[in-house]
């Protein structure tokens, strides 16, 4: 069990709208972690497409991601990637 | 939680005091129902069903998506499935049913509400656009929690609301009518809108011109309308409730004092006879029109029967509504105004081209005119009720002698092929014209000559006179009917009118004003026609008056430079007489 925390910045121009949002959320759904997402006090479980839409993430936004589980390392390299990649390379 | 007051525009008198209800234009109505403690469960499940049924459906329209666009059309799908299994919103609805008893469409609506606007607050443009994904969902989903009919319509109303909006249009408006509404708020609109004759034919309090009321008005908050100056006041405290029940039953006892002129005439006392007319929207307010005691109907809206429907109603139904309304009234007079579509009025069946200016459109007998198709159904419609009753009828908004001339010749070519098929009218059914444009005024005498009677349309006359548009809030302040322009524009009416020995009817807000009504009823006007609520406290006053000294408070009012000065006096002279 290992617990890791990062700051990521969302490099995707059009920010983290829903289809995005519902690949992130699919992503985490592979591992077996659990996770949350954090744009300043506001915490939301990153399963939840809602809750990532209410972050209001645009391009630039900082969010604090922490990731809990067995497979946290492994998780964080892919959400890491997720981060950089543009809407043509998520295949939208 | 605090009183909060706002102002706006007095519409309709009256005071009321409810829950209200948010009427949001395209927007689901969904009514608020409680359930009890037992009925939880099943609640919970018959919202779980709901989201199981909508996911069914996006799964079938993402496969169909994918085959007829490509993966990446569909995968908005993806998101939206997301959406319904989505732990936050799911746990916010179920523990909402179980918290607030209420039903499952009720609470789910607030919840995804409640995301739609945070969404819809977000800088990004991007996100921002997500709110309209999630009202997709939440439609899909409230969908198979309601039935579907009553999604749209009013319907689902219950009794007993203030309806808040931004506006209501006349269908709005016509769908109110069967419904037990306790009085209206709306953001924008001034005295004259639909809002404002609409409540005052229900006979309830109404407050327009409110700005931001939507916005500040939740839900179910209870409310305070004071339609005498125009305050609402939301989440009274208890001591504002007790002086409001207080003003509230000092009118109703008003009002029941009222109730014993309904019988007597409406003669000044040195005996000079005024008719006081109703005017009437629809045939289901017949009944009103007895209970306060007209002596006819001046003004009967015909459009109504054309609105809140797909087709034109056909010859055969005009003259069952028409000649329903004639038996009726009978043996009163009920004066049939043609078909008044276009500026702020619209009806689906027909295509009329969105003016820049439409209440310089092609609205009312222009647009009959030009559709002489639709005109003549109407025509031979009101002739053929004509046997029924006491029928006369007048064309809207004719702005010279030339629009007279031609709608006159398509009434005698209707009449004339009644009389080939041998189809019974009355031949005498007099013709009128609606005085309500500035340029009609000035060649009234002419018009006077090849018309039967004069029906000054005041709320019209007065924008046009003032040009100020009288469903805009911020000109609300320059629709002054006792302006001197609009004044000398009333005279000259009536002394065309009388000059060529025919009856000078108003029909107009104007009239139920009853200082207003006194120096109109100085001037000359022969007959008032106005809404039904306000006859008798017009009434009232005709008989506490003399003829001599309204003649001599009119002459002296038109000598005055300004609207204000001219009410100011007039209030002053008609306090003498009568105290309130």
């Amino acid at each position: 069990m290992s617990k890791i925390e990062k700051d990521l910045t969302v490099d995707n121009k059009k920010g983290l709208h829903a289809r995005p949002a519902a690949i992130f959320v699919g992503l985490v759904e592979k591992f077996d972690v659990t996770v949350t997402l954090a744009r300043g006090t506001e915490v939301v479980n990153a399963k939840s497409i809602m809750g990532i839409l209410m972050l209001g993430a645009v391009e630039g936004t900082v969010l604090k991601i922490t990731v809990d589980g067995n497979e946290a390392e492994a998780a964080m390299a892919e959400f890491e990637k997720f981060f950089k990649k543009q809407e043509e390379e998520l295949g939208l | 939680m605090s009183e909060i007051v706002l102002k706006g525009i007095p519409a309709a008198p009256g005071i009321a005091y409810g829950p209200s209800f948010i009427l949001d234009k395209g927007e689901f109505i969904v009514p608020k129902h409680s359930i009890s403690s037992s009925e939880v469960d099943s609640e919970i499940a018959r919202f779980e069903e709901a989201i199981n049924n909508a996911r069914r459906e996006i799964h079938a329209l993402k496969a169909k998506i994918t085959q007829d666009m490509g993966t990446a059309h569909a995968q908005i799908f993806d998101a939206h499935l997301l959406v319904l299994q989505d732990t936050t919103l799911i746990n916010q609805v179920t523990s909402g049913i179980r918290e607030t008893k209420s039903s499952a469409e009720y609470v789910f609506f607030t919840v995804t509400k409640k995301f739609v606007e945070a969404f819809g607050k977000m800088p990004d443009e991007y996100l921002r656009e997500r709110a309209s994904d999630v009202n997709d969902i939440s439609k899909r989903v409230l969908k198979h929690l309601m039935d579907e009919s009553k999604l749209h319509d009013l319907d689902s109303l219950q009794d007993d609301l203030i309806i808040v909006a931004h506006d209501l249009s006349p269908s709005d408006a016509v769908s109110m009518y069967n419904k037990k509404i306790k009085g209206f708020l709306t953001d924008i609109g001034g005295r004259t809108s639909h809002t404002a004759i609409i409540a005052k034919s229900l006979g309830v309090p109404a407050v327009v011109g409110l700005k931001d009321a939507t916005l500040r008005i939740n839900n179910q908050d209870p409310v305070i309308i004071d339609g005498q100056k125009g305050l609402v006041i939301i989440n009274p405290s208890t001591e504002t409730k007790e002086l409001y029940i207080k003003e509230k039953n000092k009118i109703t006892a008003s009002l029941e004092k009222l109730d014993d002129l309904k019988d007597l005439p409406a003669q000044t006392l040195d005996g000079k006879h005024i008719f006081i007319m109703a005017n009437l929207e629809l045939s289901s307010e017949i009944p009103v029109v007895g209970k306060y005691g007209a002596e006819g109907v001046g003004l009967y809206r015909t459009e109504f029967l054309f609105m809140n429907r797909l087709d034109l109603p056909s010859e055969e139904e005009q003259y069952q509504a028409y000649a329903q309304v004639a038996r009726s009234v009978a043996p009163f007079v009920v004066t049939i105004r043609t078909l008044d579509i276009g500026g702020d009025k619209f009806i689906s069946s027909v295509q009329i081209p969105k003016d820049m200016t439409p209440f310089l459109g092609c609205r009312a007998i222009r647009f009959c005119l030009d559709r002489p198709d639709i005109f003549k159904t109407q025509l031979r419609a009101i002739l053929r009720a004509s046997v029924h009753g006491r029928i006369q009828m007048m064309y809207p908004m004719i702005s010279g002698l030339g629009e007279l001339r031609q709608a006159n010749s398509i009434l005698n070519q209707v009449k004339a092929s009644l009389r080939d098929e041998k189809v019974p009218f009355d031949e005498h059914l007099k013709v009128g014209i609606m005085i309500e444009v500035p340029s009609a005024v000035m060649t009234a005498e002419a018009l006077a000559r090849e018309t039967d009677f004069f029906s000054i349309g005041t709320n019209d006359l007065i924008q046009y006179t003032l040009a100020v548009d009288r469903v805009n809030e911020k000109t609300a302040h320059l629709y002054e009917p006792a302006h001197p322009a609009v004044l000398k524009m009333i005279q000259k009416t009536i002394d065309a009118g009388h000059n060529e020995g025919i009856l000078v009817a108003l029909c107009g807000e104007m009239a139920s004003d009853p200082m207003l009504a006194y120096l109109l009823l100085g001037m000359g006007i022969d007959e008032f026609s106005m809404s039904a609520a306000s006859i008798l406290t017009i009434k009232r006053m005709v008989r506490s008056v003399k003829l001599q000294d309204a003649q001599r408070t009119a002459y002296d009012a038109m000598q005055l430079l300004t609207g204000q000065e001219v009410e100011e006096f007039v209030n002053a002279q008609l306090r003498r007489f009568l105290p309130n």
